[in-house]
């Protein structure tokens, strides 16, 4: 994040609402470093969307101020705000060749045909697409399309590039190959990026940091790592990865551990990571590849589970288990030659450390 | 060894291979053939379906044009009626400069008795009224003439109960429309005329039809225009106003489609008349003197005012439905890239919409091209179109040969004006929906 090529954002303190009675944002205090690959994380209706829009300059904001730059940019037309943006459907222009396309936003720019040319050239190499420039959008296939969407947003060197579930209409292979591409291209030309989508996958293997949405307010903003171990609330824990929901009341709080009576009455250790107060309601969160069955160490948990199914994906099984009354648990247990062999409806021990073990805000 | 050797006759069969080329299905039939049989009770069943459709087109609609159209060159009623003078004429040469001889007026003698016997002599005479005027009044007086005429010879006899048959002129015409099929109204429909010298333009002050047609097509492009001018925008409206307002502005477009033709033509009588709404208006705002009131209607204004106004929807609601399907992305697009309101219009938005513009244009063009009620309300002389004349002579002049001559030079100027369209815009580009 050294590079300073890219522009730096910040939201403070905005708001937006379509009909004066709802909040679609609610004060939303948002700080993007230069060069920074952000994405805006989150179910649909969350906000993250309208949030994009009025980074762009679509929707204007209800209230507060948007800086790009350390400038207020309230009052700054779209067109004015150089930024780049990727639409969800690409729009390219299909009245235009792929070339016409590019040479739109440089043209607009009044940049003579020679160096316009040249940096067309130099947009179509970068998404390896340099022999298709005379082609309609219509005459390419959806990750072609994609690609001249990207490079038509690079190619008159925003400082800023929006991408709004950019990678939303490919197929899962292409999707991932995308998610590298369009992470090299960031890393290389060191260009902020604000990218919006609903996919976890595509926030965990893109980001620097990642904004998760949920009802007009950031949940969590934080790394991808962080975001998966150290969920700040129940919805992040669920929202991002597969989580166990084990819900009770803390009984004891002290530095770092606190203990909670699940409602069948087991008693287990946990991270206290928003609870505050005995009598609490929680709902502890246990990620499925942390929890042992049959630990041959002594974790700080150890509970009898009732094995329910066995799928079979080959690097590992997934086994749904009753612990504790859910019968939702589920375990990762990794395919290994050596492992005792287990088979549904058994009754085996599961084990997993308290630090492993998350005491949200009880789940909705 | 290849594949194909290794395989038996049954495997290639199933593969569908033979040694000459053609594909064959499994009980060894062409493919093709087998797909073409396959696929006739398809055919079959859909032809039955629509077959009441064609025959209802075809009796009511399709026969009745064809035999309105023949109209335009069918000429029996001379021969039908002076059938061995149409005979003489046979020998006879307009460029002689002569008139015919004994033998064809002693033939006029017999065919005229017939016919006044039957009294289809003055149909004829007002059949080719058409083509000079005067023929109407020399069949009657002939025809009274013809049954006191005495045996042999005939020509003086007949040059004294009209001189008319003593003027070359007659003769021509008379020869030139013998043939059971005639040139002479379309030649008429475009202001030309069969003389001894051969075709020739009709004097200057006696040319109508050309003009009409001229007339007929810039008013329609005019109206397209308009239509164009003021249906762009609120279509653009429709389309991209929240769905509620956007109904309500659909049903405001849609009511005049609602309320009867004649009664919009009317309201416009009231509104552009001398001392109507808008004249008054005018005068009491002091944009126009009193004295000199503006004259909207019964001229080309009137009926290019009344027109536009009824054709509109039919520019507004194929723009719209194409106008609906371009999303608004692209304009955002086009914006993020930095293109201010106007270029993003006029280069991003307005090129897609051009095919909702083709489908507007075509259908107002053709509607107004021949369109009749209204130019006949409010045109007045001069704001008339081709199809009034048509109608003129359908059912007052009764001319019908003459009015399927103008309606068959109408259907093919717009089909001729499809074709150039066609090459320009492409039919393809036109889209209703």
């Amino acid at each position: 994040m050294s590079n300073t090529r890219g522009a730096s954002v910040v939201f403070d303190g905005v708001q937006k609402s379509y009909d004066g009675e709802n909040l679609v944002v609610k004060n939303l205090n948002l700080d993007i470093a230069h060069g920074e690959f952000l994405t805006m994380l989150g179910p649909s209706g969350s906000g993250k969307t309208t949030c994009l829009m009025m980074l762009a300059g679509f929707e204007p904001a209800t209230h507060g101020e948007i800086y790009l730059n350390g400038n207020p940019i309230n009052n700054v037309p779209p067109h004015k705000r150089g930024i780049g943006m990727v639409f969800q459907n690409y729009a390219l222009f299909p009245h235009m060749s792929v070339a016409e396309n590019l040479a739109f936003p440089l043209k607009v720019r009044g940049m003579g045909k020679a160096e316009s040319e040249e940096r067309i050239n130099r947009a179509l190499d970068m998404v390896e697409l340099g022999a298709f420039g005379s082609r309609r959008p219509a005459q390419l296939s959806g990750g072609q399309q994609q690609r001249v969407a990207v490079a038509r947003a690079l190619v008159f060197d925003p400082e800023l590039v929006l991408m709004d579930e950019p990678l939303g209409a490919l197929d899962k292979q292409l999707r991932e190959q995308m998610q590298y591409e369009i992470k090299h291209i960031h890393d290389n030309l060191g260009v902020t990026v604000v990218y919006v989508t609903h996919d976890q996958t595509e926030a965990l293997t893109m980001s620097d940091r990642v904004a998760v949405f949920n009802d007009g307010i950031i949940q969590q903003l934080s790394p991808p790592d962080v975001l998966y171990e150290s969920p700040d609330n129940s919805f992040v824990a669920q929202f991002i990865g597969e989580n166990n929901k084990l819900a009770g009341s803390v009984v004891e709080i002290g530095k770092g551990v606190c203990t909670v009576k699940l409602d069948d009455g087991t008693i287990v250790q946990a991270d206290p990571v928003n609870v505050h107060n005995v009598g609490d309601r929680t709902s502890v969160s246990l990620r499925p590849e942390r929890i042992e069955v049959a630990p041959d160490n002594s974790p700080d948990n150890l509970v009898d589970g009732k094995i329910e199914e066995m799928i079979y994906l080959g690097d590992h099984i997934r086994v749904r288990m009753n612990v504790a009354g859910n019968n939702e648990f589920i375990v990762k247990v990794r395919n290994r030659r050596d492992k005792r062999p287990i088979s549904a409806g058994d009754v085996v021990k599961v084990g997993w450390d308290a630090a492993d073990a998350k005491a949200l805000d009880e789940a909705i | 060894m290849s594949s194909s050797e290794t395989m038996s006759v049954e495997e290639q069969l199933a593969a569908g291979q033979t040694e000459d080329g053609i594909v064959r299905a499994a009980d060894g039939t062409p493919l093709k053939a087998r797909l073409a049989k396959a696929l006739r009770r398809e055919k079959l069943r859909s032809f039955l379906m629509i077959s009441p459709l064609l025959l209802f087109i075809v009796l009511s609609f399709l026969m009745p044009i064809g035999d309105m159209l023949l109209r335009s060159v069918e000429n029996k009623i001379v021969q039908n009626t002076l059938p061995t003078v149409v005979q003489e004429l046979e020998r006879w040469d307009p460029a002689s400069e002569e008139l015919p001889d004994e033998a064809t007026f002693a033939a006029l003698a017999t065919d005229l008795k017939i016919a006044v016997k039957e009294r289809i002599h003055t149909r004829l005479g007002s059949r080719l009224n058409y083509e000079q005027s005067g023929f109407s009044g020399l069949f009657r007086s002939t025809g009274r003439a013809v049954r006191k005429m005495e045996e042999g010879p005939y020509k003086e006899q007949f040059i004294k109960a009209d001189e008319d048959w003593g003027k070359l002129q007659t003769w021509v015409v008379l020869d030139s429309f013998k043939a059971p099929y005639t040139a002479g109204y379309f030649l008429n429909a475009v202001d030309a005329e069969n003389t001894v010298d051969g075709v020739q333009m009709k004097a200057e002050n006696e040319r109508i039809y050309i003009q009409l047609f001229i007339r007929t097509m810039w008013m329609s492009l005019a109206i397209t225009f308009m239509c164009l001018l003021l249906g762009y925008p609120v279509a653009y409206l429709l389309a991209h106003l929240p769905a509620r307002t956007s109904n309500m502005l659909m049903i405001l477009v849609l009511l005049p489609f609602w309320t009867s033709l004649l009664v919009r033509t009317s309201a416009w009588k009231v509104l552009l008349q001398g001392q109507g709404v808008i004249n008054d208006l005018l005068v009491w705002v002091g944009f126009v003197d009193d004295a000199d009131r503006l004259v909207l209607i019964n001229n080309q204004t009137g009926t290019i005012i009344a027109m536009t106004h009824i054709l509109l929807p039919f520019m507004i609601l194929p723009l719209y439905s194409v106008m609906k399907t371009i999303s608004p992305t692209y304009v955002r697009a086009a914006k993020s890239m930095g293109a201010n309101d106007w270029t993003s219009f006029w280069k991003v938005y307005f090129p897609q919409s051009v095919p909702g513009i083709g489908a507007g244009a075509i259908l107002v063009f053709i509607l107004a091209i021949g369109y009749y009620i209204t130019p006949a309300l409010v045109g007045g002389t001069s704001g008339i179109f081709i199809s009034n004349r048509i109608a003129f002579h359908i059912s007052t002049s009764l001319n019908w040969g003459l009015a399927a001559a103008l309606g068959a030079i109408l259907l093919v100027l717009v089909l001729l004006l499809f074709y150039v369209y066609d090459k320009i815009v492409g039919i393809d580009n036109v889209k209703l929906g």
